[in-house]
């Protein structure tokens, strides 16, 4: 869908200007975000801005769906584009009906259409129209404003996106807000997004695949899974720092590494025969399932002593973690509680499977092998 | 009356802070337009034929405030159709380096005492209506040019960075983001010009073009207090009425979103 080749920007005199970007070549496919990372000065901004043609390339091409941009008038190339900036940019001057409906205008929409749509899009944010269409962006918080520039970006249902940091001006906190109503927007909207950002968490989050640049240069295009369990480079190892196999905990879900079906005992079963499973799996710990498939308790290995049945021996579940949540959310509960395995439960609260220690560890060397 | 004008606009301008200025100054200023209209008042109580005596100049008064006010009309029109455009161009990056050897110049200009601006201009123009309005537009335009140019250039560069990024072509992002974003203070620009223009004009009698400083200058030469006060107080109130309507302009004008009036 974006497609970009040995693009080139230099800026100065050829021969002895500064080289922003070098030679720089990746592709990104429909429906996909990608993150251009990296430390300031490193080009990624350069590199989005040389897509909407805000900065022209010395060498090298840009193709969106095929197309060559140079071919394509400027002014027309960037409607087709939404267009998000770090510092949010609203027009202090135009409501917030106005603000988003800037390129709708532009392209001369029916009024009606373009207002309709303004309304819709805020709803999907989940402001008000009746109180937001015709407020002032100084009369918004920050988060509000952040969203409304984002939702400019989507008005004129431009299949590519272009953004420039454009979370970086707000608390964590309402980031994280953000970025997760971003997220939920994108599954059913499926732009092509180019997102520039300096923040590996952030990049970890959102992109399908990331873009890492180095004074000018792409040092490694690929998925997150893949650039945390792989780095291409020493630099990139630096740059992901030493906690990068946490980070690469985000991404892998619960049900992609339990162990399932788990063996579990009932709490009529002897002690005996969870010991026996228990040495068998190797397991420190072992779920004791109730009736109706939830779990009832839990027996640890160090702690049954003697004979007895299943029910006497076992400790009540202090956590539960739903099987589509990611393995860094088990990680805390298993820390928090002190639990060596945890039961990996569905929706309804069944017990679908177990996460151990080893189970993570060994799903995450997995996601090394795999990449 | 002119002095009490002047310090009207030094004080306006450091609220802008596009002209140095004190704190103190700023409150002097608005406090002399008050003194003034205090001492008027009680010279009238004080001396009760007073009203009748400034009456009987109503004719003149009539006359000479109509003279008085097409000289501000002429002059604040010229400086407005020839000051915005100005600043503009001055404003566009094609002209960034020029611009600021230009607004020196116009800033250096500003130095020179209206009075002898007009002087020259009646050297070089001769007497009547023209070189007075040619010297009263001289005198306006400095505050309307330094105004459009700053307020444009303080438009932040983001909002035309969105602009450009969401495919306005430069006209639009002109009309559309800088102009809008820049017309709060370009408006107080105009008001302190005009201000000046009403305060300046009595001036204009010195060199043959009348107006209300026809009977301010013969009052004082005469040692004719009625006479002094028939032009005063119409020039005065003329000041503070083109400040009010500029004001009222400037409150329902400029959008909402970036008036700090509304």
């Amino acid at each position: 869908m974006i497609r970009l080749e040995n693009l080139t920007k230099t800026f100065g005199t050829p021969g002895s200007g500064i080289t922003a970007v070098d030679r720089v070549s990746f592709e990104v496919p429909e429906g996909e975000i990608c993150v251009l990372l990296g430390p300031s000065g490193c080009g990624k901004t350069t590199t989005m801005k040389m897509i909407n043609r805000l900065i022209e390339p010395t060498s090298g091409k840009v193709f969106i769906d095929g197309k060559d941009v140079t071919h394509i008038d400027p002014i027309q190339l960037r409607r087709s584009i939404g267009y998000v900036i770090q510092q949010i940019g609203l027009f202090p001057n135009k409501t917030v009906a106005d603000n988003i409906c800037v390129v709708p205008d532009l392209l001369g929409w029916d009024r009606k259409k373009s207002r309709a749509r303004a309304a819709e899009l805020l709803e999907m944010v989940g402001l008000q129209p009746d109180t937001f269409l015709k407020r002032y962006p100084k009369e918004l918080s920050g988060g509000q404003q952040q969203r409304v520039g984002v939702l400019r970006a989507l008005a004129a249902d431009a299949p590519v996106m272009l953004m420039d940091e454009p979370f970086g001006a707000i608390d964590p906190i309402n980031r994280e807000v953000i970025q997760d109503e971003f997220l939920r927007m994108q599954k059913t909207l499926r732009k092509t997004v180019i997102f520039v950002s300096h923040d590996l968490d952030e990049a970890v989050k959102m992109a399908d695949k990331i873009a890492i640049f180095r004074a000018g240069r792409l040092e490694q295009f690929a998925s997150p899974e893949h650039l945390l369990s792989n780095p291409a480079t020493p630099f990139i190892e630096t740059f992901l720092g030493s906690d990068r196999s946490l980070k690469l905990l985000r991404l892998v879900q619960v049900e992609d590494a339990m162990l399932a079906p788990a063996d579990t005992v009932r709490p009529d079963d002897p002690v005996s025969t969870a010991r026996d499973l228990m040495s068998k799996s190797g397991h420190p710990a072992i779920i004791m399932s109730n009736g109706e498939g939830h779990p009832g308790g839990i027996i640890l290995a160090n702690r049954i002593a003697g004979q007895g049945f299943c029910r006497d021996a076992a400790e009540p579940v202090r956590a539960t973690v739903p099987v589509k949540s990611d393995l860094r959310s088990a990680v805390a509960l298993m820390f928090t509680h002190d639990m060596p395995v945890i039961p990996c439960v569905d929706e309804e609260g069944r017990l679908q499977g177990v996460l151990t220690y080893r189970s993570i560890v060994r799903s995450l060397a997995s996601s090394k092998i795999a990449a | 009356m002119s002095d009490v004008s002047v310090d009207k606009v030094a004080g306006a301008a450091p609220r802008l802070a596009l002209r140095g200025g004190t704190g103190r100054a700023y409150k002097l200023g608005r406090l002399i337009p008050w003194l003034v209209l205090i001492i008027a008042v009680g010279t009238w109580w004080f001396t009760s034929d007073m009203p009748e005596d400034i009456l009987t100049y109503q004719e003149d008064i009539i006359f000479l405030g109509g003279q008085h006010i097409a000289l501000v009309a002429y002059a604040g029109g010229l400086a407005l159709v020839t000051g915005i455009p100005a600043g503009i161009i001055l404003s566009r990056p094609a002209f960034r380096r020029t611009a600021e050897i230009a607004l020196q110049v116009f800033n250096l200009g500003s130095t020179i005492p209206t009075l002898a601006i007009i002087a020259l201009c009646m050297t070089a123009l001769g007497i009547g209506t023209l070189p007075a309005v040619f010297g009263l537009w001289m005198a306006t335009l400095l505050p309307i040019v330094r105004n459009t140019y700053a307020g444009l250039r303080n438009v932040p560069k983001m909002l035309i960075e969105a602009a450009q990024g969401m495919g306005m072509t430069p006209r639009q992002i002109f009309w559309r983001v800088e102009f809008p974003n820049a017309l709060f203070v370009i408006f107080s620009g105009i008001r302190t010009a005009l201000a000046i223009c009403v305060g300046t004009a009595p001036l204009a009698f010195l060199i043959g073009a009348g107006g209300l400083g026809e009977l301010i200058f013969t009052g004082i030469a005469l040692d004719e207090l009625p006479m002094l006060l028939a032009g005063v107080i119409p020039t005065a109130l003329l000041a503070v009425l083109t400040d009010f309507v500029i004001g009222l302009l400037q409150y329902w004008l400029v959008p909402k979103g970036i008036n700090p009036l509304r």
